[in-house]
């Protein structure tokens, strides 16, 4: 099973699409390494930075809604996945990104709008992540925790770590 | 209570429920393009699990970049050639049969009322058309289906969208798919099919209903539906006719998939298109829609007519009947792909191929090209593209451009002028 939770860095917008989190010229790689110095490199969003140290740190992502949207591509997990980032955090995802998550054993978890806020209203820097009693605690300018829920059949991808090893096993 | 088409689909389909609300559906079509399977052939070969469940329910085809823009390209196409002859995969449709994938395999007859079908490719969602359960699914899901044929999916709410009115002169499926964006919001169909009935959809063509269940992801849409009729067993009869008496037999048949009148739906919405008139997008998301008026004058730099969107033959007929002895205006570059070798001969044959050029058209190969912005007309940045595509994502068709969405018959209208322009002043 992967490390869950870290340093975390703030996308403060809604409808992040997958072009945006890995562009298509991109999608030539043939390998995950490849994708690593092209993570969000087209993200519009005042103040970011592709280049970031914040970036480079992350081990957690916050966002807000519909997060993942657009082209299937799992490239786009691949690349958090291969500069560390394991855990994003979200008001909801696209479908096809919400499962491409769980099946490389990575966590998509949806706050609510209220929770998320909360989050987003203490300016975290580092977020802890209790997989077991599903617990999230966010720490920065103050703290916050707050429960969230997994899907049962999501929860053991990630034990599993992913959906090949799971499905290989048992279909 | 009844069931849905989709209810259907999954209770006929149903593998596995791992746990509630979660089910592992039997896949009888796994679609393949050279983007997304390479590394997922890379990634069953490193694990030792070089197989296929069934290389007859396999479809693969090269279309993105077609042929192969440089080496990185070459290589993802030559791993896919060579898994499809390891695999004896005989449906694999290499450079010279290809065209791209949501338009070639329907054209194929591969896909049939009540069929799941998933590929790694969001626009999966396109066959719903024909009444089935189709799916867009990363690489990793698609790896599962290749070794096993089945794939994970939460069940589904349906939306039923239920159509009414008709549709005016100049107005078409794609204006009638983005206003329904527009309303649903980028977001609003997130882990629903859109079901999309009412008399308008009774009189579409496939094609027509295709453009429509192919934009349904561009609402969060897990597939896009409709009821398989007439329409669909004419579309199909060359390929069912040895399975069914006559037509009204296979008709028949395909009732059985159809949605119950005491279905639940998670939501209606009942939409009369009496009043619509030609859609353009104008930001970077495709539910931002606005009327084509609000947008006339627009300048454009690019008009591309293509993709699995709108680049079927009835599309290039729309588009060279506001073409036929007109020019496009100077200064705008005019680019139009053929989605399937089909097409391309049929217009051919139609003189449509002269028309466009006439009118100052580069003509590419059947191939995704433009849409995504990897090969066959990129855009500068700070340039602007009026598109028949379906997704206008910031850098889509090149990092710094603008498009626009809209349809065939607006964007043959904006190619004339130069900007973007009412196709209804041109019928
Ligand atoms: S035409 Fe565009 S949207 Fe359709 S499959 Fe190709 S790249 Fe995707």
């Amino acid at each position: 099973m992967k490390d869950f939770g870290g340093p975390c860095i703030l996308l403060d917008r809604n409808d992040i699409n997958t072009d945006e989190i890995i562009p298509a010229k991109y999608l030539t790689e043939n390998t995950k390494m490849a994708l690593k110095p092209f993570l969000l490199e087209d993200l519009q969003l005042e103040g970011f930075d592709p280049q970031s140290e914040i970036l480079q740190e992350a081990k957690v992502i916050i966002s807000r809604q519909n997060f993942g949207c657009g082209s299937s591509r799992e490239h786009a997990v691949w690349v958090l996945e291969v500069n560390g980032i394991n855990v994003v955090i979200a008001e909801n995802f696209a479908r096809i990104f919400r499962q491409n998550a769980f099946n490389c054993g990575m966590l998509a978890i949806e706050l609510s709008q209220m929770e998320i806020a909360a989050i987003f209203a203490i300016q975290p820097t580092n977020i802890a992540i209790d997989l077991e009693q599903q617990k999230i605690s966010a720490s920065g300018a103050g703290e916050y925790t707050c429960d969230f829920e997994l899907n049962p059949f999501d929860k053991e991808l990630v034990k599993a770590g992913g959906w090949l090893p799971y499905a290989d096993k048992n279909y | 209570m009844g069931l849905t088409l989709t209810e259907k689909i999954f209770a006929t389909h149903h593998r596995d429920t791992p746990s509630e609300g979660n089910v592992v559906l039997d896949i009888d079509v796994v679609m393949c393009h050279e983007i997304t399977t390479p590394i997922a052939i890379n990634d069953l070969v490193e694990r030792n699990l070089d197989r296929v469940f069934a290389p007859d329910r396999i479809k693969a085809v090269i279309d993105h970049v077609s042929p192969a823009k440089d080496s990185k390209t070459a290589l993802q196409e030559k791993i896919l050639r060579e898994w499809a002859h390891r695999h004896q995969i005989k449906d694999f449709f290499d450079i010279g049969a290809n065209g791209v994938c949501h338009a070639i395999f329907p054209e194929k007859g591969f896909i049939r009322p009540g069929n799941t079908v998933i590929m790694g490719d969001s626009h999966t969602c396109t066959h719903g058309a024909f009444g089935a359960f189709s799916a867009g699914v990363g690489t990793t899901d698609l790896e599962v289906g290749i070794l096993k044929g089945v794939c994970a999916f939460r069940k589904p709410e349906t939306i039923k969208i239920e159509l009414t009115g008709t549709l005016a002169a100049g107005v078409y499926a794609k204006d009638v798919i983005l206003n329904i964006i527009k309303r649903l919001t980028v977001k609003g169909a997130t882990d629903h099919i859109v079901e999309f009935c009412g008399p308008v959809v009774d009189n579409m063509t496939m094609a027509a209903r295709m453009t429509m269940c192919n934009m349904a992801i561009e609402a969060g849409g897990t597939s896009g539906v409709c009821m398989p009729d007439r329409i669909t067993a004419k579309y199909l009869w060359p390929f069912i006719k040895d399975e069914y008496a006559d037509i009204t037999a296979a008709i028949d048949d395909f009732k059985k998939w159809h949605s119950d009148p005491d279905a639940h739906y998670a939501q209606t919405m009942s939409i009369n298109i009496d009043d619509l008139v030609p859609q353009v997008t104008f930001g970077y998301k495709p539910d931002e829609v606005r009327d084509v008026g609000e947008m006339a004058g627009t300048k454009v730099d690019q008009v591309y007519i293509g993709s699995c969107t709108n680049g079927r033959i009835e599309d290039l007929r729309a588009a060279a009947s506001i073409l036929r002895g007109k020019k496009i205006a100077k200064g705008v570059r005019g680019i139009v792909s053929p989605a399937t070798p089909k097409v391309f001969s049929t217009a051919l044959d139609e003189g449509l191929i002269t028309i466009f050029m006439q009118a100052g058209f580069c003509v590419t190969n059947p191939t995704c090209g433009a849409c995504l912005g990897m090969s066959n007309g990129v855009l500068a940045a700070g340039e602007v593209c009026a598109s028949t595509t379906n997704r206008n994502f910031n850098g889509r068709m090149g990092k710094g451009g603008m498009v626009h969405l809209m349809s065939p018959l607006t964007a043959a209208a904006t190619a004339v002028t130069g900007k973007i322009t009412d196709p209804r002043d041109y019928l």
